[in-house]
């Protein structure tokens, strides 16, 4: 179907930069999600695909074609907006073929592309109705498949589950998976909800402030990350960072001392650094572990259970450490500390990530095996 | 039972409470036309006062067979018709270029909404002795400074003259409120309309005409309720002539009560006009009341 290829991408709104100098490439078939905090430029990247902003510098190319002049339509793109936009005077089916009526397709022929795409979607009984009389999710479906329709070379996705409720996200993940399988098309993916990214992407796009923080496989900037940034975006609770300060640097791994003198080893590349430097420590909540005080030995950090949350299936718990830092551990749900009660918190250094003061990480020394498994096709039928 | 209770707390009768408010109403409307109803039946002519009685059905007979009503009522469809048409499709392409972002836009929405704070006898007047003149108005030295002759609006197309006056004082409402719609047309909608192909005329035509559908709906609605009584332009520029070219139904009500002082005639006339009123209402709720559900 498609290649994209982004070269020195700019966006200006007056005097403002809002992307700096963007340059990506996205395979053929690729599902490829961008995903960042508001306003850090990734609808506005994904806009100036679709043609409706104007490129203020750079290339993009379509297929080796350089398209930045061409007007929307002629680009081969079909886009899902966040509120659908779909034509409220018109049927689902005058929706869905609505493309195809400009283009001057014929009836029968418009008639028959839009049956397909409703029984991909499951639309075939809603055809007739107008807009406003179908569900959130139904709209979703005629807004996707009115891009479907157009058979387009590149589908682009704004924000499109971010309407719907939480039941009904979930299916809808799962059918966008599944429709990019049976489809084989290349889709871009706008989202600022990580678990869309991460379940649904190829490929992740982490932007900040106009520009890429790292691109990659999920797992690859699950284990991975380049920066802080990263590694405080990707992965849920959110990862606990810690002052520390290089204790030793050496082949196996790099030595760091927290505050209250606690040593711990991650096994990450000190190129370049000495003792005394400042870094952070990167934790995730699911590496934490708590242990029981007759367990105890030395590396473990004492603290006091702040906040609990169970959610049945597993337990967060919000404690406090080192003089009111605060650390954030995932356990499972049989957990049974409760606010107030002392805890012994064991930080395990091999699934730590350290980073500069410039928020770089240092790089580690092994890759992480599960980085570099391949996606896991969806098997159709999944979704029900 | 708590339940219940508080149903049947509720089923309060509210007719005493409506009551005084619905009865002032009716008063207010019923006193008026009862009276109107009631001098249609008589024999009252101020200049006769001698002849007085009942009448019977005589006032609706004379005017029935009189043809002035029949032209009069012709001219008021005729002058309601045109205008709304030009307001209507006037006001569209203005509510259009008025939302589209240009340098003075501004200032060019005040001058396109001004017209409609100009009171009615003053923008006549203005328009007859200012513009359409043939010997001081601006349109005879137009044709003038062409070498064409200058136009006789009032004498020559006078039907056509009141229906431009009145036209350019509404279409600055039809602007206010078409435009007004337009800027409530979801932005994402114009974009997959792009996304789709459509040029600026299919979207127009596609997308925005629809849009604007229910809005046009109510701008028709209360235009005729005000157009078919228009007068003070009538009255200022063409007094209803020459002969009975401009005379609607309003004005031809005004001759027989001022004019001709037959009050019976033109209470009778005012009940027709009642019900001409009311036929044209049905038909516009029966075709545009379509839009209004939704």
């Amino acid at each position: 179907m498609a290649t994209l290829t982004l070269r020195n991408i700019k966006k200006v709104y007056g005097d403002v930069e809002v992307i700096q100098d963007l340059s990506l490439d996205i395979e053929d078939r690729e599902f490829v999600v961008l995903v960042g905090p508001s306003g850090c430029g990734k609808s506005t990247l994904l806009r100036m695909i679709a043609g409706l902003e104007e490129i203020s510098g750079g290339d993009l190319s379509i297929d080796d074609e350089r398209v930045n002049e061409l007007p929307p339509d002629r680009r081969g793109l079909a886009m899902v907006f966040q509120s659908y936009a779909l034509y409220p005077h018109m049927t689902v089916a005058d929706n869905m073929a609505f493309a195809l009526r400009l283009a001057g397709v014929s009836r029968e022929e418009r008639m028959a592309k839009v049956g397909e795409a409703a029984k991909i979607l499951h639309l075939e009984p809603l055809l007739d109705r107008k807009p406003r009389a179908l569900s959130g999710g139904q709209r979703q479906r005629v807004a996707i498949g009115r891009a479907i329709v157009r058979e387009p070379r590149v589908f682009l996705f704004d924000e499109p589950l971010s309407n719907l409720d939480a039941a009904l996200r979930v299916q809808m993940r799962i059918e966008i998976a599944r429709l990019h399988n049976s489809l084989d098309a290349t889709m871009i993916y706008v989202t600022h909800d990580q678990v869309e990214a991460m379940t649904m992407a190829d490929k992740i796009v982490v932007m900040n402030a106009g520009h890429i923080e790292q691109v990659g496989s999920p797992l690859d900037l699950y284990h991975h990350p380049e920066s802080l940034f990263v590694a405080g975006f990707i992965g849920s609770p959110k990862m606990n960072f810690i002052e520390a300060k290089i204790a030793s640097v050496g082949g196996d791994g790099t030595k760091v001392a927290l505050s209250d003198g606690t040593k711990v080893a991650v096994p990450v590349s000190g190129g370049g650094m000495s003792s005394g430097d400042a870094v952070t420590l990167g934790v995730r909540p699911e590496d934490l572990t708590a242990v029981a005080n007759d367990q105890a030995t030395g590396g473990d950090l004492a603290g006091r259970v702040v906040v609990a949350e169970r959610l049945g299936g597993e337990t967060f718990l919000y404690t406090e450490v080192l003089d009111g830092q605060t650390l954030n551990l995932k356990g499972p749900g049989a957990m049974t500390y409760r606010v107030n009660d002392a805890i012994r918190l064991r930080i395990d250094g091999a699934t730590c990530h350290l980073f500069r003061d410039d928020g770089k990480a240092l790089p580690r020394l092994a890759r992480n095996p599960m980085a570099d498994l391949d996606a896991e096709p969806v098997a159709p039928g999944a979704a029900g | 039972m708590a339940l219940f209770r508080r149903e049947t707390q509720r089923r309060v009768n509210t007719l005493p409470l409506v009551a005084p408010s619905v009865g002032v109403l009716l008063i207010w409307m019923i006193i008026p036309l009862v009276m109107t109803i009631w001098f249609s039946l008589q024999n009252y002519n101020l200049i006769v006062p001698t002849i007085r009685g009942f009448a019977g059905l005589d006032n609706y007979a004379y005017l029935l067979d009189d043809p002035a009503l029949w032209t009069a009522m012709i001219n008021t469809l005729v002058l309601v018709g045109s205008v709304l048409a030009i307001t209507v499709v006037f006001g569209t392409l203005f509510a259009v270029l008025l939302n589209q972002d240009f340098w003075g836009v501004g200032a060019a929405r005040l001058f396109i909404i001004a017209p409609f704070f100009v009171m009615p006898t003053v923008s006549a007047l203005i328009w007859k002795n200012m513009l359409m003149h043939p010997v001081n108005g601006l349109f005879a030295w137009i044709t003038r400074s062409l070498g064409l002759p200058p136009v006789d609006w009032f004498a020559d197309v006078p039907m056509l003259s009141v229906i431009i006056i009145v036209a350019w004082q509404w279409i600055p409402f039809a602007t206010l409120i078409l435009l007004t719609a337009l800027q409530s047309l979801d932005e994402e909608q114009k974009e997959a309309a792009r996304m789709d192909g459509a040029g600026p005329l299919s979207m127009f035509y596609f997308i925005i005409l629809p849009h604007l559908g229910r809005s046009i709906t109510v701008v028709i609605m209360i235009e005729t309720i005000f157009l078919l009584t228009i007068f003070a332009e009538i009255f200022v520029t063409t007094s209803g002539g020459p002969g009975l070219a401009t005379t609607n139904l309003a004005f031809f009500i005004y001759i027989r009560a001022l004019l001709e002082f037959d009050v019976g005639g033109a209470s009778a006339g005012g009940v027709i006009a009642i019900i001409l009123a009311n036929i044209v209402a049905i038909f516009l709720v029966r075709s545009v009341a379509r839009n209004l559900d939704a």
